[in-house]
């Protein structure tokens, strides 16, 4: 059977990844084979299976609207690297 | 020159005014101190759950329902993934293939256009496509300054509602009225505040310029950074010139998005098709679907009278003109003032109420730039002071200078009427006396009204009304003074 196609320059594109050749080369083979290991099931015959929404047959999972607080602002920027004014610092990004 | 045809299609996010977030518990809220409202789930920390809010789900259905859209029986979550920082998880939850709501429509109520565009609609009565609404998670909010990108997390995970059209707006101006009727639905709804100052609404605009008598549309470019429902008017305005200039020129449109800066008027290119978003939506693993008959169910008794059918209402029950109820239903707080003022005492005439409504309290609000929830003067007040102009109690004039008062210091219309001294004597032992002190000084004044002269009541009555010191009820006066001289 035909190999899916995988364009592992652009998956590392959409992943903000810089990979060099060397490991490009080694995931597209890793990932290659991920994706033959799904195409397993172009093997089965689904046509008497129903499609569904989840891999659990288990619907209407919810919350009622109660709110509750959660941290501070001194726990939530915890692990931050860079904080200014109580706020998650990074170095500035602007598109949309 | 050829004719060019403007096909425009808005996709408006609307945070639901929920008390906690979409996936946890956190407190909603605007203008809260930066990162106070946000817990592992809202900062996407690995490891933690999210648990769909109903409440949000809910009102999703019932913004639904108002806008004649319809619910698949099962809906659920999907991830958009990209990367960016106001969203820490790298995909924002949100509903791809299956949302809550498909197909429905946004009717463009007339007094919804631009006030200087009412006169000459184009399409009146006409309702927008609508394509679908689904129920997704805010994200943070970005601040960019020379230090770097600022981020709180307090708006993340809040519940969006993203409600997209068919292309299917033709102008500026339709456009302007679908977001305005489309915010006052929202709100007549309970489901959203809809302010688009506290970026509670949000609007990203579809707009392609094509020849007339070409069938395919022509380049899709989306614009961006529309603050406020006057931007988007100005911004499609500009771009559809644009546009068409360049299709004049020959020149070949191609698929982008565009940022709109209002302080320049003009829209600046932000990525072209090449760069388009590759979202690689898949199913959310960690949300569960959710059937939606008994969510239907549930939702229907809570849908409340749209503004249409309480415009309708309103012609009917108090013989308003359609003009007027449009004006009273546009929004839903001054509709119910209006029907409280009216519920007051139903003997005064709804009709009487809506005009002093309009023209005085909407009026003189409007000077002072003040909101109706602030008017000193209470819907039984204004009921309690046309009574008074009603029954002769006072005249219309001085009505209005009671109102004056009343609408500046917030006392009742009997007691300015008192202070003001304006009571109409309408106690006829009070007004015989002066009706007949009149009477006998001008012997040859009843004469002439004896000899069939009528407009020498008017002049009596002016008499009366002299000696009354302009207190006489001027209904009560000239009939008694009809009777006296017959
Ligand atoms: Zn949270």
């Amino acid at each position: 059977m035909s190999q899916p196609t995988l364009d592992i320059h652009k998956i590392a594109r959409l992943s903000r990844l810089a990979l060099t050749e060397e490991e490009a080369t080694r995931f597209e083979s890793q990932l290659g084979k991920v994706l033959e290991y799904m195409s397993a099931l172009e093997h089965h015959d689904l046509s008497a299976v129903e499609p569904t929404q989840h891999a659990m047959p288990i619907y209407d999972v919810w919350r009622e609207d109660e709110s509750r607080s959660g941290f501070t602002a001194e726990e939530a920027l915890a692990n931050a690297p860079r904080q200014s004014s109580g706020q998650f610092l990074m170095p500035r990004v602007v598109e949309e | 020159m050829p004719k060019y045809i403007t096909t425009i299609g808005l996709e408006v996010h609307a945070q639901l005014n929920t008390r906690s977030k979409m996936f946890c518990p956190c407190p909603v809220g605007y203008g809260a101190d930066p990162n106070t409202q946000t817990c592992p789930t809202c900062l996407g920390l690995p490891g933690a759950l999210p648990v769909l809010n109903l409440e949000a789900i809910e009102k999703t259905v019932l913004a639904g329902m108002m806008l004649g859209c319809s619910t698949p029986p099962i809906s659920k979550w999907d991830r958009k993934n990209y990367f960016y920082p106001d969203m820490p998880k790298n995909y924002q939850t949100t509903q791809f293939d299956l949302p809550l709501c498909l197909d429905g429509g946004v009717p463009l109520y007339d007094l919804a256009y631009p006030k200087d565009a009412q006169k000459s609609i184009k399409n009146p009565g006409k309702v927008v496509k609508l394509t679908r609404i689904h129920l997704e998670e805010d994200v943070g909010k970005s601040t960019h300054s020379g230090i770097g990108t600022q981020l709180d997390f307090n708006r993340a995970g809040t519940p969006l509602m993203e409600i997209v059209s068919e292309p299917d707006i033709e102008s500026a101006e339709e456009a302007f009225a679908y977001l305005i009727s489309l915010r006052q639905i929202l709100i007549y709804g309970g489901v959203s505040d809809a302010d688009m100052e506290k970026g509670q609404l949000r609007c990203d605009v579809n707009i392609s310029v094509r020849p007339e008598g070409q069938k395919e549309l022509g380049a899709k470019i989306e614009l961006k950074n529309l603050n406020s429902i006057a931007a988007v008017r100005r911004a499609i305005h500009h771009e559809v010139e644009r546009q068409t200039e360049a299709v004049m020129r020959g020149e070949k449109l191609l698929q982008s998005t565009r940022r709109w800066d209002d302080d320049r008027g003009e829209t600046q290119l932000m990525r072209s098709k090449e760069d388009a978003h590759d979202y690689r939506y898949f199913p959310c693993p960690d949300l569960l679907p959710i059937r939606t008959a008994s969510i239907i169910e549930r939702v229907h008794p809570r849908v409340p009278e749209s503004p249409h059918a309480k415009r309708a209402r309103f012609e009917q029950d108090y013989s308003v003109s359609a003009y007027d109820a449009g004006v009273l239903t546009s929004d839903k707080a001054l509709a119910a003032w209006f029907e409280e003022a009216v519920a007051a005492d139903a003997k005064v005439p709804a009709k009487k109420i809506a005009n002093w409504v309009i023209n005085e309290l909407l009026g003189r609000l409007n000077e002072a730039s003040s909101a109706l929830e602030n008017s000193l003067v209470k819907p039984t007040a204004l009921n309690e002071l046309v009574a008074c102009v009603e029954s002769g109690k006072i005249s219309n004039t001085q009505a209005k200078e009671v109102f004056d008062e009343m609408f500046s210091s917030g006392e009742t219309a009997v007691a300015i009427i008192k202070k003001k001294g304006f009571e109409q004597v309408s106690d006829t032992g009070a007004l015989e006396a002066f009706c007949d002190q009149v009477i006998s000084a001008n012997p040859e004044k009843v004469a002439e009204f004896k000899a069939g002269n009528d407009k020498v009541l008017n002049w009596m009555t002016g008499q009366v009304m002299k000696a009354s010191g302009g207190k006489a009820n001027p209904k009560v006066l000239s009939e008694l003074l009809r009777a006296k001289l017959a």
